[in-house]
């Protein structure tokens, strides 16, 4: 088929196919131009009922307001380190988590491919663990690890089993024929799992590292509200209750352009695996 | 390759089939009364049974019956990627112990990996049976040039059509040189001019190799083209129905081409005998 459409190309454009790409290319324009719009919309109301004080600015601060905070804040926050700082030790957390999210969650998921009657037996506990509000566990993660590992382990805990059931899932879907084709070459189950399960799961592993990114970064935030005195969480929390929403909204703007980032970083890469398919 | 010395007395097996090219060698490939249960929860499903066949060195046989009559259970039996339940598969006269490399393979699709090149996909059997790979990628690049592909090596299965993807299949079934072929309806998933193309091309080289080959299929005129002996299964559990041989008269004695013997005067014949053959299960 690509190859009729190049043929086509080649052929010389015809008015009609300009006036189709004309249009392609209008609504894309709209598309975008109401997103900016929206976007600009969010940002004048927020700026402007605050200061007509239709809304009280105690509670939601101005944009106006987030940079000049911001950079107020670079080299100290009133809990010394800076805010840039805050934002690294948030950022480092939240890679850790899910990095050992997808590592111990693939391991998992292949264990449990591997001896099927192990899933059988788990099964119930992933689905119930699954469903569990991980966030419960924040008071007692701090008890158990402490200060810092506790973050790290809400952020492992709150991606962990929703990694292990989706790779699982990814595993077990594997096209039988295609473990069949292997095992007419004689191949191992070890064989069988590196050469055909695994690479086959490659878009899985994405989807799950997608999901991941966000779930981590909802662990440590959470983690950070009780126990750190680093992190955005943290900077969050201590602006709320000294009242300073400066501090607040520009820690939660941060925290949106590091998601954001974070998840194109995984889409180009999601980009660069699938061209090569 | 290496061939493996042949037992000092096979046991001799009479059977309608049963044509081994000197009485001393045993047959290349032997079913002796085999049968295969599978089981399930509810019940247990008997696939085939009693089968017994015997298949020459360079014998060219294909097996046709309706669908779920156990035809592809008979051929993964062969590979050794299923075991009988009852009776015995012999390759070389030595039961079959598992997936030997005497035996390659051919499925119903390509079941390319669409993560591989065309050329790592050839050569995946070799890189499973832990084959030298400098010898392997050679002999896939050549053997993917003969059969048209040689600009194609580095390319995405995706990039590739149907025909051209199943002649990829079949080179990395012929990297690993097994003795004897097992084409599972290679052609079922072409459309029917390309099916026609490839059964000749495919029949060529099987032949110019002399490979053993068992086609299974459900498609009597292909059969009928292209092997020189066709077994008709009964519906399950799947018996021996018939064992026939298929000759067609040409001036130099030599074998048609599948498309040729789509032509010959005996090719009508021997359809309809195995058609009325197949069709009595239909009603019984």
């Amino acid at each position: 088929m690509s190859k009729v459409e190049a043929a086509m190309t080649y052929a010389g454009e015809s008015p009609e196919y300009r006036a189709w790409l004309a249009q392609e290319r209008r609504s894309r324009l709209t598309v975008r131009g109401t997103q900016l719009a929206l976007l600009l919309l969010f940002l004048v109301l927020w700026e402007v009922l605050p200061r007509a004080q239709i809304i009280n600015p105690l509670f939601t601060s101005y944009p106006s307001a987030l940079w000049p905070t911001f950079v107020s804040l670079i080299d100290s926050t009133p809990q010394q380190a800076g805010i840039l700082w805050h934002a690294w030790s948030t950022l480092l957390a939240t890679v850790i988590g899910f990095s050992a999210a997808m590592a111990i969650g693939t391991a998992i998921a292949a264990a449990l491919w591997w001896w099927p009657a192990l899933y059988r037996v788990l099964d119930p506990y992933l689905v119930v663990a699954n469903a569990m509000p991980k966030t419960a566990f924040v008071p007692i993660f701090y008890i158990w690890l402490g200060a810092t590992l506790s973050i790290y382990g809400m952020s492992l805990a709150i991606s962990l089993f929703v990694t292990v059931l989706m790779i699982y899932n990814g595993f077990n879907g594997t096209d039988p024929n295609k473990i069949k084709l292997a095992q007419t070459f004689g191949a191992t189950k070890g064989q069988i799992l590196a050469k055909v399960v695994l690479p086959g799961s490659v878009p899985t592993l994405i989807a799950a590292l997608k999901v991941n990114v966000g779930l981590s970064l909802v662990g440590v935030v959470v983690g950070e509200f009780q126990s750190a005195n680093l992190g955005l969480g943290y900077l969050i929390q201590y602006g709320s209750q000294i009242f300073k929403l400066n501090i607040v909204m520009t820690a939660i703007t941060i925290l949106a352009v590091m998601s954001s980032a974070m998840y194109l970083a995984i889409a180009s890469l999601e980009t660069a695996v699938m061209r090569r398919r | 390759m290496s061939k493996r010395f042949p037992p000092p007395h096979p046991p001799p097996q009479a059977g309608e089939g049963d044509r081994p090219p000197s009485p001393d060698a045993p047959p290349k490939v032997e079913l002796r009364d085999v049968g295969l249960r599978y089981f399930g929860r509810d019940r247990e499903t008997e696939a085939l049974k009693g089968i017994s066949l015997a298949i020459a060195a360079g014998e060219f046989v294909a097996i046709i019956g309706q669908s779920g009559c156990g035809k592809s259970t008979l051929l993964s039996l062969i590979s050794g990627i299923l075991r009988p339940t009852g009776g015995a598969v012999l390759i070389d006269g030595a039961p079959v112990a598992g997936p030997s490399r005497k035996v390659g393979y051919m499925l119903q699709q390509d079941y390319l990996f669409e993560w591989r090149t065309i050329l790592e996909n050839a050569v995946l059997g070799a890189e499973i049976q832990g084959l030298d790979m400098g010898k392997a990628r050679a002999r896939a690049t050549q053997l993917l040039t003969r059969y048209g592909l040689g600009q194609f090596l580095d390319r995405r299965p995706r990039e590739l059509s149907g025909g051209m993807r199943q002649r990829v299949a079949l080179a990395r079934t012929l990297v690993t040189e097994p003795d004897i072929v097992l084409l599972d309806e290679p052609f079922s998933a072409l459309d029917s001019q390309t099916r026609l193309a490839l059964a000749d091309e495919i029949t060529e080289i099987l032949r110019r190799e002399r490979k053993t080959a068992i086609l299974v299929t459900h498609d009597i005129g292909e059969a009928v083209s292209m092997a020189e002996r066709v077994v008709v299964l009964s519906r399950r559990p799947g018996r021996v129905k018939s064992d026939r041989p298929i000759r067609y008269a040409t001036p130099d004695g030599a074998r048609p081409k599948p498309l040729a013997a789509r032509n010959a005067p005996e090719f009508n014949g021997y359809f309809n005998t195995l058609w009325q053959e197949l069709e009595v299960h239909v009603e019984g």
